[in-house]
């Protein structure tokens, strides 16, 4: 299995092998971040999600805030608030109890910050190798909020593309601390949860915000090529718009990355439309989590993702298919 | 008593490029002139002549055919039967129907450059066409680039909207005229129109011509019309202005095309030996590479490093009018911004050229399909093709294996181009460009939708590479699924492409060096030796292996390459004097780029002949960033032809790993190291370089010969269209007893893939039987 990078791979994986294999009731209309779940009248999501990242500390988090967040934010991204976590831990034999204790510490202290209770939990050790360090599972209950449904097939021709914040630095920062290669020293990871942030921007725009997503593996380019494929429809991003703090951009430029393709885990991409995305972009901007939300670009009827340079070209911004290949013969 | 009667008429068959090209007219001039009987008439993609008259009149007309036809026909197979009574007296041309459509593509002809007596008239005071820039006739003038639908017939061009006058009526009308069913004919009183605008200022007609020349005499940069798209038009003596366009139009190195009057302009500007001369002037009228005279007139900037310089000679009427009224050579260039297309749409035009040219030089025929100027170069002695666009495209091959249902080969990602194939023939679209761009993405896409409508072909399979990530491979994945869908590997293409030119027969040896292309192991490759046939191949040997630090961003910047071959190559180099590179490249990114290598972050390997010559002329100090695509090589190339006697060629080694022959450059490099601290010269080196590739690929290509039986070479990939390799290579390989072949009709670079996966796919249909 390549499947790792969030791009196409693990894309056709999930339609190919899993989808089937789950058979009609995994069927049911476009993949989202979490699934909706109707119970004695209210509108529950329910998400789950299974944590790998090397190293387990890094710049700005760690595995167990990492968990927390992905999968308050995965129940987010359907517009609604986390009700209840679950915590379930796959420990290689060897890992220094001083790291468990920390990253439970870390992610315990960040479901409080959510506000989110962890009711249940798990632990099981596997022998050296059966497991690398630590790996984290959460599943997440959350209730919709009323007023609003997006969902990763709701974006209209003519809707606002907002991001909430800047680019590339949990994937940046991640990778660099992983292999030592120095950009961490100016970079954080921007693990946060997004739940208040959705809220204040449902408040804000109500059923028009159409679709949120949260673009962490395979970037940028992967949630708008996601959104844009479930939804039928096409988009263009402004280049200069894209938030991309120079600290990231200089070390993707040295790593021959581009900052669209690289993991985030503290922002959100939305879709909107037209009419309220001005609104919205205010409530975003008043949040923290968001005080540099922008718009980057406009949903347009069909085409490919595009994105227009900075000197006017309009490049292709298509799904990667794992890791960055270079196409140049 | 039956006396045994000689037959009274013949049934005369002519195949090749023969229609679009004045032949049925030809045809009537010579038949007429024999006072022969009978009709000429398009059937399919080939002229049927039904001919009564005396034996030896109907010799000569046939003879005629091959020794007279007209410069734009290529006369293939004719074949001549007996046929029943003799025609009624007299010579028709019959007009082509619907129902003669071909079952291959020869209905579709490629535009031809302005003929000789068109050219006459063009600048003579007494002729109603003088100096009208629309001025054609049977032998010239636009096709491809104003068709709408086929058969090619007026209404069905862009030309339907220009009533014709009684004048051109009558010439159209008339058998013996040079004009009969020439579909664009026209002239002042019922043709196209030239207009110039220029901020709020306006002009048509002749002094349409006047202002606009006169802006590119003060050092204007103007946009034209051209046949397949807008062209930027300047000066090519005027430093500032040139300069001004490459900051423009963004392009910052890459060489500019210079058109001049004539061939005797082009020989003060370049060495122009026959076969380049005949390039110049044929009809298809391309770019040709040529070897530049030092001291020549041209700004510096035109091709600023390069000892070579692209000549072309004026396309249509209108070229001639400015060359003609400018008396300077003038850099020629698509319209468009950087890896833009370019641009057709008048509109389009007037948005997308605002900000690079002074002032638009156009005309109300609309231009339907978009086709590029061509770009071909001489090397061992013959004419190859290094952009197939104007002139060529569409204009189809033979495929060696025919067709059992209609085929889409959507070719690479840079220098696009497809290819249709339908029993025995593939038409390859025009070049293309690179695909990521969204508007290259978007022509490939018109451009595909419109030659399958004009040629109701309605693909059923779709061949394309195996690179995951191009967006052609996307579009066929979008298009069909297995078994509709073959995968081709990039350097299997490239290989057939030269051998299916050649109608090579059974298994050959295949060299494919180029930049990179995705293996059948999912790993990059670019110095290939395989085994090859139609259908599949083998690799049998390889360049070794080094990282890419960054992926593409070492292919932008070779003095990254150079790194990954000191430092994460397959084979060590040996310690010895610190490369110069390393006091050149800033210490922060060496300190980078060597963790990069050593943890593998972003440092894909790829056994490619195209970044070994990149990491080649970094090391030499000859270039270490790319300014576009290549650039590195073609320098390196540039110092080599500088270099003085032959230089010794430089250690090699060739080793067996996992059953392949590898060729070890690990001794090369360092001894280029050595040689260079010694003060051996970066030129000299450079061709040392070259001579070593040479003899290594003779080496592996004489075991392979030894081990297989197989004799034939196919040489093709992107590095071959560096011309020392491609002849140094054919001389040595023949000199090896082995027989070399290049590709000559479609680019040994990228722009020959999808002909190669149009070939592997038929021939993969007709395998499954
Ligand atoms: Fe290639
Ligand atoms: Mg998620
Ligand atoms: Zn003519
Ligand atoms: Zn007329």
């Amino acid at each position: 299995l390549g499947h790792g990078a969030g791009g196409r791979l693990s894309a056709e994986l999930i339609a190919g092998v899993l989808v089937p294999a789950l058979g009609s009731a995994a069927d049911r209309g476009p993949l989202e971040d979490a699934a909706l779940v109707r119970m004695d009248g209210t509108d529950l999501a329910l998400s789950t999600d299974a944590y790998v990242v090397d190293p387990l500390f890094f710049p700005g988090g760690d595995i167990g805030a990492l968990a927390v967040h992905g999968t308050v934010n995965d129940l987010a991204m359907r517009a609604a608030m986390p009700v209840a976590l679950t915590l379930a831990y796959v420990v290689e034999e060897g890992l220094p109890l001083a790291d468990l204790r920390r990253v439970t510490a870390s992610a315990g202290a960040a479901a409080e910050a959510a506000g989110v209770p962890v009711v249940t939990g798990d632990t099981k050790v596997v022998g050296r190798g059966a497991a690398d360090r630590l790996f984290v599972i959460t599943a997440g209950l959350g209730r919709r909020l009323p007023g609003a449904a997006p969902s990763a097939a709701g974006a209209r021709p003519g809707d606002a593309i907002l991001l909430s914040g800047p680019l590339g630095c949990h994937g940046v920062t991640v990778l660099s601390t992983r292999e030592g290669l120095g950009f961490e020293v100016d970079l954080a990871s921007d693990t946060q949860p997004l739940h208040r942030l959705v809220g204040t921007m449902v408040a804000a725009g109500g059923d028009a915000v159409h679709a949120l997503r949260d673009p962490t593996r395979g970037g940028l380019a992967a949630s708008l090529n996601e959104i844009a494929v479930a939804s039928g429809v096409g988009a263009e991003i402004d280049e200069r718009a894209l938030p991309v703090p120079e600290p990231v951009r200089a070390a993707c430029e040295m790593l021959g990355l581009d900052p669209a393709y690289v993991a985030n885990e503290g922002c959100l991409v939305a879709f909107v439309a037209p009419d309220r995305a001005e609104a919205v972009l205010t409530a975003m901007r008043a949040r923290p989590e968001a005080r540099d939300a922008v718009r980057i670009g406009t949903v347009v009827p069909d085409g490919p993702v595009v994105v227009r340079t900075a000197v006017g070209a309009r490049r292709v911004l298509d799904m990667p298919l794992g890791e960055q290949l270079p196409r140049i013969c | 008593m039956t006396a045994v009667r000689a037959p009274q008429a013949w049934s005369v068959r002519v195949r090749g490029t023969v229609q679009g090209v004045g032949f049925r007219p030809f045809v009537h001039r010579v038949a007429t002139g024999l006072r022969l009987d009978g009709e000429v008439r398009n059937v399919g993609g080939e002229v049927l002549i039904r001919v009564g008259g005396p034996e030896q009149a109907v010799a000569r007309l046939i003879e005629a055919l091959r020794a007279q036809a007209p410069a734009a026909a290529r006369i293939g197979e004719i074949t001549v039967t007996p046929d029943g009574a003799a025609p009624p007296p007299g010579f028709r041309v019959v007009a082509s129907a619907d129902t003669d459509l071909p079952q291959g593509f020869a209905g579709l002809p490629a535009d031809l450059a302005i003929c000789g007596d068109c050219l006459d008239e063009l600048f003579s005071p007494a002729d109603r066409r003088y100096r009208y820039p629309f001025i054609n006739c049977t032998a010239c003038g636009p096709r491809a680039t104003i068709i709408d639908s086929l058969p090619y017939d007026r209404q069905r061009t862009a030309m339907a909207g220009f009533p014709l006058c009684p004048r051109c009526a009558a010439e159209y009308r008339d058998p013996a005229d040079r004009r009969f069913h020439a579909e664009p004919v026209a002239c002042p009183a019922c043709g196209p129109r030239l207009t110039w605008r220029a901020g709020g200022r306006t002009a048509t007609g002749e002094q349409a011509l006047t202002v606009a020349a006169a802006a590119i005499a003060v050092g204007r940069i103007i946009a034209v019309k051209g046949l397949g798209g807008y062209q930027l038009v300047c000066d090519a003596t005027n430093a500032a202005v040139v300069d001004r366009l490459r900051r423009r139009k963004l392009r910052p190195r890459k060489p500019f095309a210079v058109m001049v009057a004539d061939l005797a302009a082009a020989r003060a500007l370049a060495r122009v030996d026959p076969a380049a001369a005949a390039a110049l002037g044929g009809p298809e009228r391309p770019i040709v590479l040529l070897p530049a005279r030092l001291g020549g007139a041209l700004a510096p900037s035109v091709a600023r490093g390069l000892d070579r310089i692209g000549l072309f000679l004026p396309t249509t009427a209108l070229h001639h009018l400015l060359l003609h009224d400018l008396g300077r050579p003038l850099v020629v260039t698509s319209g468009n911004r950087a890896d833009e297309p370019i641009a057709i749409d008048d509109a389009e035009a007037a948005d997308r050229l605002a900000g690079i040219a002074d002032g638009f030089l156009g005309h109300d025929r609309p231009i339907r399909a978009r086709y590029d100027d061509s770009v071909v170069q001489v090397v061992a002695g013959s004419a190859r093709l290094v952009r197939r666009a104007r002139g060529y495209a569409p204009g189809a091959l033979t495929l060696p294996v025919p067709a059992r249902k209609p085929i889409l080969a959507v070719g690479a990602q840079l220098k696009n181009t497809f290819a249709l194939a339908r029993a025995g023939q593939a038409l390859i679209g025009p070049h293309g460009g690179d695909l990521a761009d969204a508007d290259s993405l978007a022509a490939f896409e018109a451009t595909v939708a419109q030659l399958c409508r004009l040629h109701r072909c309605e693909p059923e399979v779709y061949a394309h590479d195996l690179h995951p990530d191009y967006l052609s491979t996307g579009y066929a994945q979008r298009m069909a699924t297995p078994p509709r869908r073959v995968g081709v590997q990039h350097h299997h293409a490239h290989v057939v492409s030269c051998a299916a030119e050649h109608g090579v027969d059974g298994p050959f040896l295949g060299v494919a060096y180029d930049g990179l292309g995705f293996g059948d192991d999912g790993r990059f490759w670019g110095g290939e030796l395989l085994l090859s046939t139609y259908t599949g191949f083998r690799r049998l040997g390889r360049f070794g292996t080094a990282p890419l630090p960054g992926g593409q961003a070492a292919v932008r910047r070779p003095a990254r390459m150079a790194l990954g071959y000191l430092y994460g190559g397959e084979f060590p180099v040996p310690p010895g004097p610190v490369p110069a590179l390393l006091h050149r490249m800033p210490a922060a990114e060496q300190a980078l780029i060597r963790r990069m290598i050593e943890r593998g972050v972003h440092c894909p390997p790829a056994s490619s002949a195209g970044r070994f010559l990149d990491a080649a002329a970094s090391l030499l100090g000859v270039r270490d960033d790319a300014g576009y695509e290549g650039e590195a090589a073609i320098l390196l190339e540039a110092a080599a032809h500088r270099a003085g006697g032959r230089p010794e060629p430089l250690p090699w080694r060739i080793t067996r790993i996992g059953g392949l022959w590898v060729y070890d450059w690990s001794g090369t490099l360092g001894a280029l190291l050595e040689r260079g601290a010694a003060g051996e010269s970066a030129d000299d080196l450079a061709a040392a370089i070259h001579r070593t590739v040479i003899e290594v690929t003779v080496a592996l290509c004489t075991r392979a010969a030894e081990r297989t039986g197989v004799r034939t070479v196919c040489l093709s990939g992107g590095c071959l269209q560096n011309r020392i390799l491609a002849t140094g290579l054919s001389d040595a390989l023949s000199a090896a007893g082995l027989t070399a072949l290049l590709n000559r009709q479609v680019p040994a670079g990228d722009g020959g893939i999808s002909y190669g996966q149009a070939v592997i796919a038929a021939a993969r249909l007709a395998g499954d039987g």
